[in-house]
């Protein structure tokens, strides 16, 4: 790794718009790994076109955390040059795709999520927020619907694939709080009107789940002990090894473009 | 007698029609104008900027078309032509023209439904297939093969066809 990292100013405002552009790049990147490995050809293309989506979310909150930082960074320096514990993105999204039942569950726990955050954005007071929830929502209404109807044909499948999601379901359990925790910073955007509170999504994200967990047949752990670090740049150890290989091109031939 | 104003009215019209000569490069049929994807065009002196709205966020085609929009600003005589994209108001395919839709059916591509269905979409939905017209059809595969289309087959032709999701 030759290339120094970035430092970012990390007001509330670009720290905010930070951690969902890492949440959309780390999904969409650890999704893009099921390009040409997917169990048939429908889902390499679904995969690929959810991580298509998410990737473009995160070029827009990148050039606006890039615009509201007001320095040299652009959304290529935001992706590339930053190191492991500069990433803010949620400990969930970076977690490995281990097998279909893995993805699909980690995928409709944040999609359930980000259809509701999303929709709820779009009454940003801040315009450009409001306007990238507008496309997104659209966009993860969509993947909510393809993650959902997997649910439910994993649960109520086979034994073997029953298992699976159920074992999923208790693995990533543990990563889900992140998405309604809030800090000091973000309070304040809170109350400015330009972040909603996700606390008050939670709700309908757990009655989204209920519901189509209860036609698979699985069952949503009880336990509320939750996994947190993400947000403030703690991740697991999986993170680095995913960054090195997203971000080996530029580390190695810095500045190369198409 | 041709004043200033008319001068660039006639100006801003040619630099309309330039951009609006731009095709989708995924979708050949279907100009920018018929996808509701052009804006604005905006006249400063002999500057000239194209405003253009991105349909899905990751759709690659759009650095393609704001390319092409240069290309075809600079071959219309409009020098150093810049491309600006705008978020909002949120494209969505109730912009697409009717001449659109039907350039698309035509094409063997069915046409996207009225965006208020979408939520729907969670339910039942009719897609009439482009080829025979019945609307016995069913869904092959929610994504296809762009960002904007869903793969379909008609029970009653057997034949399989791309439909522009509603967006």
């Amino acid at each position: 790794m030759s290339v120094a990292n970035i430092r970012v100013a990390e007001t509330p405002l670009v720290l905010y718009a930070l951690r969902r552009a890492d949440d959309a790049l780390i999904l969409g990147h650890r999704l893009s790994e099921w390009c040409g490995h997917a169990p048939m050809l429908e889902e390499d293309m679904a995969l690929s076109n959810i991580a298509l989506d998410l990737i473009g979310q995160a070029r827009e909150l990148y050039t606006y955390a890039a615009k509201a930082e007001g320095m040299e960074n652009d959304e290529d320096k935001l992706a590339y040059l930053r190191d492991v514990r500069q990433y803010r993105n949620l400990l969930l999204v970076e977690q490995p795709n281990g097998d279909f039942a893995q993805t699909l569950v980690r995928q409709f726990l944040y999609s359930s999520f980000a259809d509701l955050y999303w929709r709820a954005m779009m009454a940003s007071r801040d315009t450009t927020l409001a306007a990238i929830a507008a496309k997104s929502e659209k966009e993860s209404a969509y993947h909510l619907r393809h993650a959902s109807e997997w649910i439910i044909r994993l649960g109520d499948g086979t034994d073997e694939s029953h298992a699976r999601a159920q074992g999923a379901i208790d693995h990533l359990w543990a990563f889900t709080g992140e998405m309604f925790a809030v800090d000091d910073g973000e309070r304040a955007l809170i109350h400015a009107g330009i972040a909603i509170d996700p606390a008050t999504l939670r709700g309908r994200w757990l009655t989204t789940l209920s519901d189509i967990t209860r036609e698979a047949t699985l069952t949503l752990p009880q336990n509320d002990w939750m996994q947190q670090g993400g947000r403030s740049g703690r991740h697991s150890e999986h993170l680095g090894h995913l960054l090195s290989e997203l971000q080996s091109m530029q580390r190695t031939f810095p500045g190369l473009t198409w | 007698m041709v004043t200033a104003v008319d001068d660039n009215a006639a100006l801003r019209q040619r630099a309309w029609e330039a951009a609006a000569s731009v095709v989708d490069p995924e979708i050949p049929v279907l100009s920018i104008a018929d996808l509701g994807v052009l804006r604005d065009v905006i006249l400063d002196g002999d500057h000239v900027e194209v405003a253009i709205t991105p349909t899905y966020s990751g759709c690659p085609a759009m650095n393609m078309i704001a390319l092409e929009i240069e290309v075809a600003l600079e071959r219309a005589g409009f020098r150093h032509p810049r491309v600006r994209t705008v978020l909002s108001p949120a494209w969505t395919t109730d912009w697409m023209s009717q001449e659109g839709r039907e350039k698309l059916r035509a094409y063997g591509i069915a046409p996207p439904q009225a965006s208020r269905s979408r939520r729907a979409l969670f339910g039942e939905q009719v897609v009439a297939c482009p080829q025979c017209g019945s609307d016995k059809t069913e869904l092959l595969s929610e994504f296809g093969s762009t960002s904007c289309k869903a793969l379909w087959r008609c029970q009653t032709c057997r034949e399989p066809f791309d439909y522009f999701k509603c967006h």
